[in-house]
């Protein structure tokens, strides 16, 4: 993009204006025709269309006459529907387009912000036009716009600081919210009762619902406003975990205010009912969200044979799971979250790379529309719904919601500090207080409230404290955080270090707690990954990939990463520079040195093998690149993992070998360089089997690649592998060399055909 | 955290206090579970500390214990291990554990970090040479994984080897081929888990705890 931002400047405002005033006219006269009569359709639309339609004029020549066969017609009723739909869509996606593009606004607006005047624009235009805009329909919001957003955060919840933080997250969550609700509803009464404001006909249980909505942290604002500003880890997952779980609490306020406020009186059982409700709910939520995300797991175990359905399972158990639970009016959010949470782990081990790649790429896509249209629908409904402004309730609820989260935080942080190890500081709770976005969850809340006098003052008030959080806040915080030197996200790489130094100190702290006889965190920790490995591991984990302990599965990944990277960086001929420059001779002790000299190949030679590896290489491509719907791969290479690896040893291999053979004879000994890389799959190398038949695939069944030999396995490795060619004596001396060079020519005799296997062996032979 | 049994008086608790910055409660706590452990006596040996039924489950159970009568815990520069430890090596071992306090500055966290990896390095470094070997680090990752069962020796040593050679890029950046990479020493060490806040994750809460209901 920085290279092509100096020739764009002047040329992508143009662009993206032009873009949106294109799509800007045509939107409203889409959209606006929708409750009109057909009739009045035609003429209406025929000028605006004008640009846009071809031949029109078909229609008016065929009216004197006796039709003709209407070669072109025109019939928009047919498609109007999807058609709309897909327009909103398209242009919400554009406009998120055109302000990656526009650099200077991108950095100092946060995208829910433009997206929100952006749908005030649009929404402006359409009452321009004086066409009713679409009604935002809070049955679309809650079963269509928000559980894309919901599940992908629940999915890709980092668990392991979450539930360190749990306690800190639920307080904030559960008492947090009833606190802002209460004190919110309090005092909004308060203010009404005083004569100047003209308010008293609002009632305490209408307050008190109102405050109940607007309590809530939105997890739509609070993830799109954080994603951008790259806060520590802690931090984030404090407000993030916050705004997931007090769904529990609004739902369970909402309504029994809801009914209270119908039945217009409180009794003591009431709220004793309303206390075991809550509890219900969200435990309820819970529960049900753990059924559907076990059921899924259990369902991913056997989807080896049809890997293309498998990322719909994983969407359509996590949806199902939300309805159900809305069926019971249980909180849908967390069932949700539950479901990805514990569908993960299981689901993981069971299905293909590519549909993991899958399900992150489709749920970041619908949570990225979803959640555009959802701001775009703010605006849009922000200029068209009836508004009763009242300026001393507006001011002073905005007022309000912003001293009764201060006052929560600070007060609850006092309380928490006392029960936490890592205490939280002013800056951090000035950053959770400060981060606290109300959205668009307490906007649907307030549109499905009761036509009263009272609604519109409440929506009015709801569009307030959503605007003045969303941009006020939102555009201030980014230079506080700079401001405030608040710690970053540390870019972590990664380490197999870390990985390795996180699982010592788990059971090292377990060890100690079983010293001091405390039975703390780690110890229940401890015995959870216990039951998990020998109950669940068991039945929700396809074939023996269940025994793989966390370090193993951990490693692989990376080695996959490593491995796609090095594909992805250019093709084989290139000789891609591997990060580290160490290799393993300088880790290994130097054991016997070896006296010899390098064969030298000669110049001829070496082209021939790169050659040979090069097309290799791309008839591998080739190969890939036919699939029928059903199927993804029918050849060999049915697994990716052993397809992509067998890439990277080519490529690595090509390396060293270009590495050798411009370096010759310069060492003494063998450089031991050795693959560390190990695969539980035992059926990795199946291209060995369908090429050379002939040859024993005991190169392959080990962990370390036939490719490179390792110096002080050498002794082991000849003797595994008896039935090839390294029967040069076997001895350990010569061994180690001579097998680097055989097993290098070896590798590229599997893959070409037996031309070359003769001149091998007769150098084999002179050697 | 109730009445606290006939403990050695006030002035021990002082000095102890002092040295490992716990507080008397936690002392006293501390106290009684010594006193649990060795049987009513006045020191502990590993058989004391293999008795504990929790620990029989840990994979590094082995290490745990050699940490507490490894005389480099004891913050008195020593060398060597011991065959018991009494109730001030078993305080000072603990206070290892202890968390930062909320009023630290920048550089008090700093000590308390290198603290808490000196006490990870030398569970490592098992033969007291000042670095840890790559056999050593194997050794490490052999015992993590030795619950796992079938995996075993070929996994970890790929594994260590892989670490082994990420603390080299790391440490020493580029190095010839004709180079030899040691170990790791105790700065390479610190670089490599520099990001790994450990500060924050290496503690337990000492108080809270109940000891008449524990285990044995």
């Amino acid at each position: 993009m920085a290279v092509l931002r100096p020739a764009r400047r002047s040329s992508a405002p143009l662009l993206t204006g032009v873009m949106c005033a294109l799509l800007l006219l045509f939107l409203p006269a889409a959209s606006a025709s929708r409750d009109f009569a057909p009739a009045d359709n035609e003429t209406w639309r025929n000028p605006a269309r004008s640009t846009q339609e071809e031949v029109p004029h078909h229609q008016t020549n065929s009216t004197a006459h006796k039709k003709a066969f209407p070669v072109l017609s025109f019939n928009y009723e047919h498609v109007r529907k999807p058609f709309e739909i897909s327009l909103w869509i398209l242009l919400a996606l554009l406009m998120k387009l055109a302000f990656h593009i526009i650099p200077r606004v991108s950095h100092v607006v946060p995208e829910s912000c433009l997206l929100i005047v952006v749908g005030l624009l649009v929404g402006g235009i359409i009452k321009a036009v004086d066409e009713k805009a679409p009604v935002f329909d809070s049955k679309l919001f809650f079963f269509y716009l928000l559980p894309p957003i919901i599940l992908d955060a629940g999915y890709f919840l980092p668990i392991r600081p979450f539930t360190e933080n749990m306690g800190t997250i639920l307080m904030f969550a559960v008492v947090g919210t009833l606190w802002n609700a209460f004190f919110i509803g309090g005092t909004v009464y308060g203010i009404c009762q005083i004569e100047a404001a003209q308010l008293g006909s609002v009632d305490l249980l209408s307050c008190l619902l109102f405050g109940s909505i607007i309590s809530a942290v939105d997890p739509v604002s609070v993830l799109s406003l954080f994603e951008e500003i790259h806060i520590n880890e802690l931090l984030h997952i404090l407000v993030f975990g916050e705004s997931l779980l007090n769904d529990a609490v609004t739902v369970v306020l909402y309504h029994l205010l809801k009914e209270f406020s119908h039945a217009g009186s409180v009794t003591v059982v009431d709220a004793v009912l309303g206390v075991v409700c809550f509890f219900v709910v969200s435990l309820g939520g819970v529960l049900v969200g753990i059924i559907y995300g076990v059921l899924g797991a259990f369902t991913s175990r056997f989807t080896s044979h049809s890997r293309v359905i498998e990322p719909l399972f994983v969407f359509l158990y996590s949806y199902m799971a939300y309805l159900s639970a809305e069926v019971f009016h249980l909180s849908g959010i967390m069932s949700l979250i539950a479901c990805g949470v514990i569908m993960r782990p299981y689901v993981e081990a069971n299905i293909s790379h590519k549909s993991y790649t899958t399900i992150k790429y489709f749920l970041k896509m619908w949570s990225s529309v979803s959640e555009t249209l959802m701001f775009i629908f703010l605006g849009v409904a922000t200029v068209e719904g009836p508004h009763e402004w009242n300026w001393t309730f507006v001011i002073f609820t905005v007022f309000i919601c912003l001293v009764s989260r201060v006052l929560g935080v600070v007060g609850l942080t006092a309380i928490i500090n006392k029960f936490r190890i890592v205490k939280l500081s002013k800056k951090d709770q000035f950053i959770v207080a400060y981060g606290g976005l109300r959205g668009a969850i307490a906007f649907s809340l307030g549109f499905l409230l009761t036509d009263n006098e009272m609604k519109n003052l409440f929506l009015t008030a709801i569009i307030t404290v959503i605007f003045f959080t969303v941009f006020v806040q939102g555009m201030t915080i980014k230079p506080l955080v700079e401001l405030l030197a608040v710690k970053r996200k540390k870019e972590s790489k990664g380490s197999i270090n870390e990985e390795i130094h996180t699982q010592f100190l788990d059971h090292l702290l377990t060890g100690i707690e079983g010293i001091c006889g405390h039975y703390g965190h780690h110890h229940w920790k401890d015995k959870l990954n216990r039951f998990n490995k020998s109950y669940l591991k068991k039945w929700l984990i396809s074939g023996n990939r269940s025994t793989e302990p966390q370090l193993i599965s951990f490693y692989n990944k990376m080695e996959m990463k490593q491995a796609m990277m090095l594909v992805e960086s250019g093709s084989a001929a290139k000789l891609p520079r591997v990060s580290s420059t160490a290799s393993m001779q300088n880790i290994q002790p130097k054991e016997q040195p070896r006296r010899r000299a390098m064969p030298s190949i000669s110049k001829s030679r070496e082209q021939e093998i790169r050659k040979m590896l090069r097309a290799n290489l791309q008839n591998t491509k080739q190969r890939l690149r036919s699939y029928s719907r059903h199927d993804l791969m029918i050849d060999p290479l049915e697994d990716n993992v052993s397809e992509v690896r067998f890439r990277k040893q080519r490529v690595e291999m090509e390396r060293r070998m270009s590495h050798y053979l411009t370096v010759p004879a310069k060492r003494q000994e063998m450089p031991s360089v050795r693959k560390v890389w190990f695969g539980p799959e035992q059926q990795v190398f199946t291209y060995d089997d369908s090429e050379s038949p002939g040859r024993p695939a005991a190169p392959a069944r080990r962990g370390p690649p036939d490719a490179i030999s390792l110096l002080t396995e050498s002794p082991q490795r000849t003797n595994q592998r008896g039935g090839t060619q390294a029967a040069n004596g076997g001895a350990t001396a010569k061994a180690g060399e001579q097998e680097e060079q055989e097993e290098q020519l070896k590798l590229s005799r599997f893959l070409s055909d037996p031309g070359p296997n003769k001149e091998q062996e007769e150098e084999e032979q002179e050697e | 955290m109730g009445a606290l049994q006939s403990l050695p008086g006030q002035p021990e608790y002082i000095d102890l206090a002092e040295k490992t910055g716990f507080s008397f409660e936690q002392i006293g706590v501390l106290h009684k579970r010594f006193k649990q452990l060795s049987h009513n006596g006045e020191t502990l040996r590993r058989d004391h500390f293999n008795e504990i039924p929790d620990l029989a489950c840990n994979p590094i159970r082995a290490q745990i214990i050699e940490a507490f009568f490894d005389r480099r815990n004891f913050r008195q520069n020593g060398e060597g291990t011991v065959e018991e430890i009494g109730f001030e090596e078993f305080l000072v071992v603990m206070s290892h554990f202890r968390p930062p306090s909320l009023h630290m500055t920048e550089e008090q966290r700093e000590n308390v970090r290198t603290e808490k990896l000196r006490f990870l390095f030398n569970m490592h470094d098992t033969d007291n040479d000042g670095t840890i070997t790559l056999e050593e680090y194997r050794h490490v990752v052999e015992e993590l994984l030795s619950r796992s069962g079938a995996l075993g020796k070929d996994t970890a040593k790929s594994i260590a080897d892989a670490a082994m050679l990420e603390v080299a890029s790391i440490s020493m950046g580029h190095m010839e081929p004709d180079e030899f990479y040691e170990g790791i020493t105790f700065e390479h060490f610190l670089k490599l888990l520099r990001g790994f806040e450990i500060e924050a994750k290496m503690n337990i809460r000492f108080l809270n705890m109940d000891t008449p209901t524990l285990c044995k």
